[in-house]
């Protein structure tokens, strides 16, 4: 369980993420969230964990704790095929330029968002994304459920094999099954 | 009587000089006259109000864009380490030393890039002309397109207000371009500019800059070395590794000037030797290699100098300039292929051999008593590089330095599976599985990593036990790499004039749905086949597609169901449904020049120093967008900040996010979406037309979408944009399943609505309270208003 950047050369960061040792953590992160929103990259349908595919899990973890997602790139109609609506879509960039406004109400309009988790974007771009808010959303939290550690997020899982990522996810959906 | 004397001109410079002249009134001796320059002035155009623009001359121009596109920034690091003041830490609201924040550091590193690109491309056409008017002279006539094309420049023309007609002319063009560089690099220095908006009009005007230095090269050496002169029929070229015949001596240019490549071809041609040589190419090089020598290959873009290096193809490797391998020549060493740098930008360590007999340079290189060496004359070039390229070829026998693949597969059982590989692999490659897949017998992962791998050898250099990886990739993909045999159509250049009369009322109002330009660098994030396709399926939709640069080359490497390449496949007219390779990097001027033309030949617009208006015309009407799907250099970023400039949207694929700054509107912020009505004054709410001026996508699904979205202008007549949304709302359903839910930004008038989707469409509608607005006769600018309002 490393608690290095997952690509090698993202060092350049003088704030480092916190590292989320075990997944209750990161359940406890999400349940002190007033208006948490989960972000979901195009790696969900190439991601395979255990023989299901991450968007599998995703689904089930959204349904558990009722966060609402935002799919990027063409996931939405991926969200759809399997029977899962996401509460919007839009381009990465997009969504992270909405966060760093403090005055944008959300994709329901019902207030700014005070945790934002990320999944599932080509990590390089993940990771700028997380810099750009780290920088410029001083009062929103972020959080990574990826299995690669995220130095800019306020916190990241460590590195970890698919095996570890699978069993965390699994707990975390176990953790909000009935509800947030 | 003039006794003696002389007339001088350099330039544009008049020197006069009498020693002694006898008069009926006295005689006149060693009368010395100087004049700054002569103006020929026969351009009936009137000259329009920003010729040869300042930093700050479009200021306002470049903040009405930037207010409506906002930086968003991603820092790549938190420090500034510019000055010795730092190390600063700018995390999250801190200030520097100097004072900047992260803010202004973001953008100042945009205009050190952008500047960076424009210099390059700067430089390679200041060394162009000088070589071009040493060879022809100042007065050689500039000939882009014959007949076809009287708007010869239009770049030159928008922004210096100068029309050159000359190779001389091009000298004053430049000097002010390389006047205006000095200026913006200055402005990155500590403590010169404070705001980061300020910083980003600088990089547009870099963008601007760059813009008429890359026109200048090209046009410069169209002229001079009668490259295809707006040709829609130019050429088809033969690309790929499997084209290369090896029984010949190959010599490979790598680079972006083609002086010493032309050294080469001419002096094979002089000597009759075309036969007996393979002159290939990688990256631009390549492309302007064969628009003046179609019996030269292109290999493939620029992320394949290692395989090509390694494969042991090349006999010669000779460097020029831009975006060459810095350890090109090391990796030469390895396959005993000897090295000629032929750029003062690049001399690569070797001693500098220009003013040595050719026969004892061809010694020394064929004996391997040097390496490499540098020779900055370019037909002594030619001579050395073809002699030593005869006389080592069979000595070499095409040594390669790839692996065997039981090799392979025995020093992949030495991996430590400490995933450092994947860890330094830009792409993620999942190369200690395929590495354990090797060890135990199959080569298959290591083959399905061929593709997607950029060549960029980080994996070897992270490797703790030294494996060769990039190696066993390249021998793993090898029969691909054989079997490439593809066409790639020489570079074309500029658009035709009449080409612009017959489509610019189709496009301004958007009955073509779209011009897109699939340009730049080969760091795609899945291979080239993603610009295939793009590519493939907006030809089929009737949009105009433009390519150039590496991007060109990989649009060109695969082939449909029936065995063609896209350059088989479509015609290369500038017509709905054309495909267009426009030329190298610095070709891509023709495309700015091709929506700039729409303005002056359709429009009627005046050109000449009317850089404001004319942006403004593209941005409200030209439905063009950009797409640089593996930009990687400081180049594209310029290129891209001189699109960005003329209000023409850029789309970067996953890694153009180091860019590390999008512009992106907010289509949920109404406010920002409103233009003048030029018919009267008043104000109308357009819409997110086009929404964003630079912005990152991460798949090429979501680029085909937002292309067709991007398309979309406040100028559309409903015919036009009926037709614009089909194609929107299409892409829509088949990659996200699901109908656009932003229509009611878009749709103006129930005539803009698709036929085939009405009842659809007006349910969202419906839903989202929409109501009918007028078309405007669109403008950002108050001084367009043809009638203001009392």
């Amino acid at each position: 369980m490393s608690c290095e950047p997952w690509q090698c050369a993202e060092g350049s960061a003088t704030k480092k993420a916190m590292a989320i040792t075990k997944p209750e953590v990161a359940v406890s992160l999400i349940k002190r969230a007033a208006r948490p929103i989960l972000v979901v990259g195009s790696e969900a349908v190439t991601r395979n964990l255990d023989g299901k595919l991450l968007i599998e899990y995703l689904i089930d973890f959204a349904k558990a704790s009722k966060i609402p997602i935002v799919a990027t790139a063409h996931m939405v109609g991926e969200f759809l095929k399997r029977g899962y609506r996401p509460a919007g879509f839009m381009s990465a960039m997009d969504i992270g330029n909405r966060l760093v406004d403090p005055d944008w109400q959300g994709i329901d309009g019902k207030g700014p968002y005070d945790l934002a988790l990320f999944v599932a974007l080509p990590y390089y771009m993940e990771g700028l994304i997380l810099s750009g808010l780290m920088h410029f959303a001083p009062k929103l939290r972020t959080v990574t459920l990826d299995n690669k550690f995220h130095p800019h997020a306020c916190w990241s899982f460590p590195n970890v094999g698919v095996k570890v990522w699978a069993e965390n996810l699994k707990v975390m959906i176990s953790k909000f099954e009935g509800g947030q | 009587m003039l006794v003696n004397g002389e007339l001088g001109m350099t330039g544009k410079k008049v020197h006069l000089k009498i020693g002694e002249l006898k008069t009926n009134v006295g005689i006149i001796k060693n009368l010395e006259l100087s004049v700054g320059k002569l103006v020929n002035d026969s351009w009936e155009e009137p000259m329009g109000p920003t010729p040869m623009p300042s930093l700050t001359t479009l200021r306002d121009w470049d903040m009405k864009l930037l207010n409506k596109y906002k930086p968003f920034y991603l820092p790549v690091c938190d420090l500034c380490c510019l000055c010795t003041y730092g190390k600063c830490d700018l995390t999250a609201g801190k200030r520097g030393a100097c004072g900047l924040d992260m803010a202004a550091q973001s953008s100042r590193i945009v205009l050190l890039a952008c500047s960076i690109g424009a210099a390059t491309h700067t430089g390679h056409a200041r060394h162009m002309v000088d070589h071009l008017i040493d060879k022809f002279g100042a007065r050689y006539p500039l000939n882009v397109g014959g007949l076809n094309i009287k708007v010869e420049a239009p770049v030159t023309r928008l922004v210096t207000g100068i029309r050159p007609q000359t190779l001389g002319d091009l000298d004053e063009v430049l000097e002010y371009c390389e006047k205006q560089i000095t200026h913006l690099l200055s402005v990155a220095h500590t403590g010169q500019e404070a705001n980061n908006l300020d910083f980003e009009s600088k990089a547009f005007h870099a963008g601007r800059i760059d813009q008429v230095g890359m026109e200048v090269a090209d046009i410069s050496q169209i002229s001079a070395f009668d490259f295809p002169k707006a040709d829609p029929e130019a050429p088809l070229i033969e690309m790929g590794i499997g084209t290369v015949d090896t029984s010949k001596s190959v010599i490979m240019c790598i680079g972006h000037n083609v002086v010493p490549s032309i050294g080469i071809i001419d002096y094979m041609n002089d000597n009759n030797l075309a036969d007996k040589l393979e002159v290939v190419g990688l990256c631009c090089t390549a492309i302007d290699n064969t628009r003046y020598y179609k019996q030269g290959k292109i290999v493939g873009p620029i992320s394949w100098q290692l395989r090509f290096i390694r494969g042991g193809f090349a006999d010669v490797v000779v460097l020029d300039e831009q975006c060459v391998r810095t350890d090109a020549s090391l990796e030469a060493t390895r396959v005993k292929a000897p090295v000629i740098a032929a750029s003062e930008k690049n001399c690569a360590g070797f001693k500098n051999r220009t003013n040595d007999p050719p026969e004892e340079i061809i010694a020394d290189l064929v004996s391997g008593k040097v390496p490499g060496v540098l020779i900055l004359d370019a037909e002594k070039v030619g001579e050395v590089a073809v002699k030593v390229a005869q006389r080592i070829a069979p000595i070499r026998k095409k040594l390669s330095c790839l692996p065997k693949v039981e090799e392979i597969k025995e020093l992949a059982k030495t991996c430590r599976n400490c995933n450092l590989c994947q860890r330094s692999c830009p792409q993620d490659l999942e190369i200690p599985a395929a590495l354990k897949a090797a060890a135990e017998g199959s080569m298959a992962k290591l083959v399905e990593l061929f593709e997607f791998c950029i060549g960029c050898g980080r994996c070897e250099q992270a490797c703790p036990v030294k494996l060769q990886i990039h190696s066993f990739i390249v021998k793993a993909g090898e029969q691909y790499m054989i079997d490439e045999k593809n066409f790639c159509r020489a570079g074309r250049g500029a658009v035709q004039d009449v080409e612009i009369r017959e489509v610019g009322s189709p496009i301004v109002f958007g009955e073509i749905p779209g011009i897109v330009a699939v340009v730049g660098c080969a760091n795609y994030p899945r291979g080239g086949k993603d610009v295939y396709d793009i590519c493939r399926e907006f030809a089929k939709r009737r949009f105009i597609v433009m390519t150039s640069g590496c991007s060109a080359m990989s649009a060109g490497s695969y082939k449909n169901e029936e065995g063609q390449t896209l350059y088989e496949e479509f015609t290369g007219d500038f017509a709905a449904g054309g495909v267009l390779n426009v030329g190298s990097c610095v070709s891509n001027p023709h495309i700015a020049g091709a929506a700039i033309k729409v303005a002056s030949i359709f429009a009627k617009r005046s050109l000449r120093g009317n850089y404001e208006e004319i942006a403004d015309y593209i941005h409200n009407r030209v439905g063009a967008v950009g797409l640089a799907w593996g930009a990687y250099s400081q180049k594209a970023a310029s290129i891209a900040s001189g699109f960005w400039s003329l209000g023409v949207p850029v789309l970067v694929g996953p890694h153009g996010s180091k860019y590390r700054r999008m512009l992106l509107g907010r289509e949920d912020k109404k406010e920002d979406w409103e233009v003048f009505d030029a018919r009267s004054g008043d104000k109308v709410n357009v819409g997110p037309a086009p929404e964003h001026l630079f912005q990152t996508v991460e798949t090429k699904e979501e680029a085909m979408v937002t292309i067709a979205k991007l398309c979309i202008r406040p100028n559309d007549t409903w015919k036009g944009r009926s037709i614009k949304l089909s194609h929107y709302i299409d892409l829509s359903k088949r990659f996200y399943g699901i109908i656009p839910q932003d229509l009611d930004r878009f749709v103006r008038t129930p005539a803009d609505i698709p036929m085939t989707m009405k009842d659809d469409i007006l349910k969202i509608l419906k839903e989202k309270g929409w109501k009918e607005t007028i078309i405007p006769d669109p403008t950002l600018l108050s001084r367009m208003i043809r009638k203001k309002r009392s």
